[in-house]
């Protein structure tokens, strides 16, 4: 039930000052807070509102619109099966169906410990390697019923921690300037002197060359996350040329 | 490998090594296009890109350069990157964002000089997690290698960038919902006309809305010129495009082939490798679930916007989805419609009402309790959707959501009335 840390406030701001108009901060920040919690908690959602000058009513009501965000708390993988017509062809819904038995939950629900929230959506957009799911918005392929039960128990194991991170995280990949083109806006907010860190490079590909490749994801090399770490660091100015 | 000599441009890094870094990018000839752009004048890019005739690669298919030409007079203008992607079997910006972020930004910033742009937004669908680190991760680069920024190669040209990550909402594709959501609103589409976001658009400023493929060509057209595209492909459809081909095929996947030129046949025999198990081909869905379904009789179709929009149907967003024989087309149908019904913003009557009814009428056949008037009912709500039944559809809604929920329907009712019929009868599926 928290409010945003000082350092997600810190964040929030430096977010909000990348836009024209505060508002348009909003999905942004309620990514920030369902990161820091793992779903939307009403101190979260209230703590929001007051950074972006809303109503509570205002940003639970722009919440609610979009499928990703969670008003109540879910599970530690958010498992996501799809069933549109790619996946329906072949064999998502007897992934769903498998999926739903091996995990003793029904579509919508979590397990009682608290691990897995199951639940159908719509496309993916990896249908060129159906049927297939995601967990934690991290991308599956080629999802045999062996292969289901082998990432349930790598997850429940925590094997997959660096892959697969907490639900609600999205982008470990800060930006490293604030706005440098000198575009004058009203009630902009003063760019603070964003955070030079230089990030972990994101995961290897999971889909890889979708070019007709059906590549099983977790044959992916993990070597490609260690490289160019370092090559991200910015500056405010924006070095030239 | 290719049918056509056509060499791929906008996948023709994907695969290398690590394709996502600024290393990588510029050991293959990256950021080429944008220095040329630079010492070029915006009219001569626009024009570049007129010439090309690139059409928007996001679903209708709109002339590129016309679109920013088309722009209201007035300052700020804005450009907003259309990364939304979720049309049903589509898959192909997925795959651009992930494996070369540089080329869209890239092509971003070519587009923003050329329509004198003061702020770019690049919205990446939510969902896509690895694909918002990619950008962004791509954009740090970028700013700190000076293709982003202030003095933008030491020209006078300066720009920002900013990643912006969906939610989760279809709706939120369609342009001016995309505004909306960019707003920090509801993905609920605005009223066009009179108001196209090129006059009205984001904060109210004229506004350039493009799909992340369309902007990743820009800088193989800038380079090589827009000759060179146009020279590519035939009529109107010039150019490669990806074509995300999916379902029954033996090797599903995003594959970039030279438009007109190479037909629906070739995808599912050549790039495709054939249909499963040797099956046959029973209809497929030519540009993404909105579309109108084909026979196998429109197999040897080319890959042209006019040639698919003559015969009644779309290339849409390029998904090209392939049912074998063995398909029950009414649980095809009825699952597409869910996924209208569940996506409807619930704005428009017609849309919000009409899905529901058509899911549910669908759902009753499925199951094995429908009734044969139902067939004649499903044609008549949806011809309340979208009167005539004809595509490209009359349009009693807001946005064109509504209309493409008879397109599976209808199809597989004109299709296949018998196999609807029997299912019905019988009051389970023929194909068991
Ligand atoms: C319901 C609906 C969903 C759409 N979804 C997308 C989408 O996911 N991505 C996209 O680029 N265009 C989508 N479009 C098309 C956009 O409205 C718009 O035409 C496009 O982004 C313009 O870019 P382009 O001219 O480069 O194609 C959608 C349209 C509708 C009506
Ligand atoms: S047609 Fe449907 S999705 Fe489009 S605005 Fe109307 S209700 Fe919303
Ligand atoms: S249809 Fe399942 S990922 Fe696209």
């Amino acid at each position: 039930m928290a409010r945003l840390t000082p350092e997600n406030v810190t964040r929030a701001r430096e977010t909000i000052a990348l836009y024209p108009q505060t508002r348009s901060a909003l999905i942004p920040l309620l990514h920030l807070a369902q990161e820091q919690d793992g779903w939307l908690t009403p101190d979260g959602i209230g703590h929001v509102a007051e950074l972006l000058d809303l109503t509570p009513a205002e940003v639970y009501g722009t919440a609610s619109f979009y499928d990703m965000f969670f008003t109540e708390p879910v599970g530690k993988h958010l498992v996501s099966i799809c069933t549109n017509i790619a996946c329906l062809l072949n064999g998502g819904y007897e992934l769903l169906e498998h999926a739903e038995q091996s995990l003793g939950v029904k579509a919508g629900a979590t397990t009682p410990d608290g691990e897995f929230t199951l639940e159908e959506v719509e496309c993916i957009a990896l249908c060129g390697n159906a049927p297939c799911l995601a967990v934690n918005w991290r991308f599956f392929g080629d999802v045999t019923p062996t292969r289901f039960d082998e990432l349930a128990a790598g997850l429940r194991a925590g094997q997959l921690a660096e892959e697969v991170p907490p639900h609600g995280t999205l982008n470990r990949v800060w930006r490293t300037v604030g706005l440098v083109a000198g575009v004058p806006a009203e009630g902009r907010v003063a760019v603070q002197d964003a955070p030079a860190v230089a990030e972990a490079e994101p995961p290897a590909d999971t889909v890889k060359d979708q070019r007709g490749q059906r590549e099983p994801a977790d044959e992916q090399a993990t070597e490609d996350a260690a490289a160019e770490a370092d090559a991200v660091e910015g500056s405010d100015e924006g070095a030239a040329e | 490998m290719a049918v056509t000599d056509a060499a791929p441009i906008v996948t023709r890094r994907v695969g290398l090594a690590e394709s996502w870094t600024l290393k990588s990018y510029l050991d293959n000839g990256g950021y080429a296009g944008l220095r040329k752009a630079l010492t070029m004048s915006p009219e001569q890019i626009t024009q570049e890109v007129i010439t090309s005739n690139l059409l928007g690669r996001g679903g209708a298919g709109f002339e590129a350069g016309k679109k920013w030409s088309m722009l209201r007079q007035a300052q700020p203008v804005y450009l907003v990157v259309n990364g939304d992607e979720s049309e049903p079997a589509t898959f192909k910006d997925h795959m651009l964002i992930e494996c070369d972020p540089h080329q869209l930004i890239e092509g971003v910033v070519i587009c923003a000089y050329a329509i004198g742009a003061a702020q770019a937004f690049i919205y990446v669908r939510g969902e896509f997690a690895l694909g918002l680190e990619r950008v962004q991760a791509a954009l740090n680069e970028a700013y700190a290698h000076g293709a982003v920024g202030k003095g933008i190669f030491g020209s006078g040209f300066d720009l920002d960038v900013v990643v912006h990550p969906g939610a989760g909402a279809y709706i939120c594709g369609e342009e001016t919902a995309l505004i909306e959501s960019l707003e920090g609103k509801r993905g609920f589409p605005r009223i066009k006309p009179p108001f196209f976001p090129a006059a009205i658009g984001l904060y109210g400023a004229p506004t350039v809305v493009n799909n992340v493929e369309t902007l990743s060509n820009l800088p193989w057209i800038v380079e090589n010129g827009g000759a060179s595209f146009a020279a590519l492909g035939e009529g109107r459809s010039t150019g490669t495009r990806i074509f995300s081909l999916s379902g029954h095929v033996n090797r599903p996947g995003n594959y970039e082939v030279e438009m007109s030129k190479t037909t629906f046949r070739d995808l599912v025999e050549h790039y495709g490798q054939g249909v499963r198990l040797d099956r046959q081909v029973k209809a497929f869905i030519p540009g993404g679930a909105s579309a109108p379904w084909f026979g196998p009789d429109q197999l040897d179709m080319p890959l042209s916007q006019e040639q698919v929009g003559a015969a009644g149907s779309m290339l849409g967003s390029g998904a090209v989805t392939i049912m074998d024989d063995t398909t029950c087309m009414v649980r095809a149908a009825w699952r597409i419609t869910r996924f209208f019904h569940r996506e409807s913003c619930g704005q428009c009557t017609p849309c919000r009402e009409g899905s529901g009814w058509v899911e549910k009428i669908m759902r009753r056949i499925e199951e094995g309790a429908g009734r044969e008037e139902d067939l004649d009912l499903l044609l008549d709500v949806c011809d309340n959707i979208a009167p005539g039944l004809s595509w490209p559809p009359q349009q009693t809604t807001i946005c064109v959501l509504g209309p493409s929920i008879p397109s599976s329907v209808v199809s597989g009712i004109r299709m296949f009335r018998d196999e609807f019929l029997l299912h019905i009868k019988e009051g389970a599926c023929p194909h068991g």
